[in-house]
């Protein structure tokens, strides 16, 4: 009845790989952006687990800075989606094939 | 005792909505599911002995970040139809199939790294000594002061990126402020002029 460390982990690699396929099979760059935020708090969660097992707050600082940076990929990533889309009227990333050989 | 209680039963949950914000059709529905699934990491990180990054999660992501998600949702519409045409041929197979070895490999690098062992959590009253905010202040403001500092100017960096993503062009003209009449050759509603307190309406 008690939960061991690779539970947590076993967690975090199933929520990383929906996160992985979302990215690979939607077409809507909002919900693949969406998917990206699911990846980095898997590995959040892989960062916190690891922390706990190693009796180290280290791991807990790095997924602090995590949170830190996805916070500004978000900002940054959302305008580039919002420019994108004033200039195709889709945010569909098929659409966005100007450099398709 | 407990902790095992409130894995199993926030487990499911956080992966049932994973899998639905996957599946979902409306972009908003995604986001509301992806919540969800925050609030649930929110609670994995409480049960490994961090209630800082669970204050954290709850007040960043679920808050300001989804908030962000689903105000530029509703900026740029919803009602639009994804497409099911497959641009790669066998593209939604091949990433179920490339995400079951994910799955599988990494499960066996965790069972040859940590082992699916029946131990409990380690005891980590010793770290969190005085508080977890306070040990994680030790370790934040004592070892990793510099790249703390650094944040700041990624935060700074990012803000002026998005503004400068998010500015107006108009024409050929690359400017945030022009004037309003310049602003008149595109259709749009007639613009209202400046109330003043002279001429306010009765």
């Amino acid at each position: 009845m008690r939960t061991p460390i690779s539970y947590f982990l076993l967690m975090s690699v199933l929520l990383f790989t929906i996160g992985t396929v979302g990215v690979l099979v939607r077409k809507n760059a909002l919900v693949i952006f969406m998917s990206v935020e699911l990846q980095l708090n898997a590995v959040n969660l892989a960062l916190v687990a690891f922390s706990r097992q190693h009796g180290n707050l280290t791991g807990q600082v790095l997924a602090f800075f995590s949170m830190v940076v996805a916070a500004a990929e978000v900002v940054v990533g959302l305008a580039i989606i919002v420019s994108l889309y004033r200039k195709r009227r889709s945010a569909n990333v098929d659409d966005a094939s100007l450099l398709r050989g | 005792m407990a902790d095992w209680i409130v894995f199993w039963v926030i487990a499911p949950v956080s992966i049932a909505s994973a899998v639905a914000m996957i599946l979902a059709k409306n972009a908003v529905h995604s986001a509301l599911l992806l919540i969800v699934n925050f609030f649930t990491l929110a609670v994995f990180f409480l049960i490994l002995g961090s209630p800082f990054l669970f204050v954290v999660q709850i007040i960043v992501y679920a808050g300001a970040i989804m908030v962000l998600f689903l105000f530029v949702i509703m900026l740029l519409g919803v009602d639009e139809r994804e497409s099911l045409r497959e641009r790669i041929l066998g593209q939604r197979w091949l990433a179920l199939l490339l995400g079951a070895g994910l799955v599988v490999e990494v499960a066996l690098a965790v069972r040859v790294g940590v082992g699916f062992g029946h131990g409990g959590l380690p005891d980590f009253t010793r770290v969190n000594r005085g508080g977890n905010v306070q040990a994680l202040a030790r370790v934040l403001f004592n070892s990793y002061f510099f790249p703390f500092e650094v944040t700041s100017i990624l935060l700074i960096v990012a803000a002026i990126g998005a503004m400068l993503h998010g500015r107006r062009r108009i024409g050929d003209e690359e400017t945030i402020d022009a004037p309003i009449d310049e602003r008149m050759d595109e259709p749009g509603p007639e613009p209202v002029p400046a109330a003043g307190p002279a001429e306010a309406t009765p």
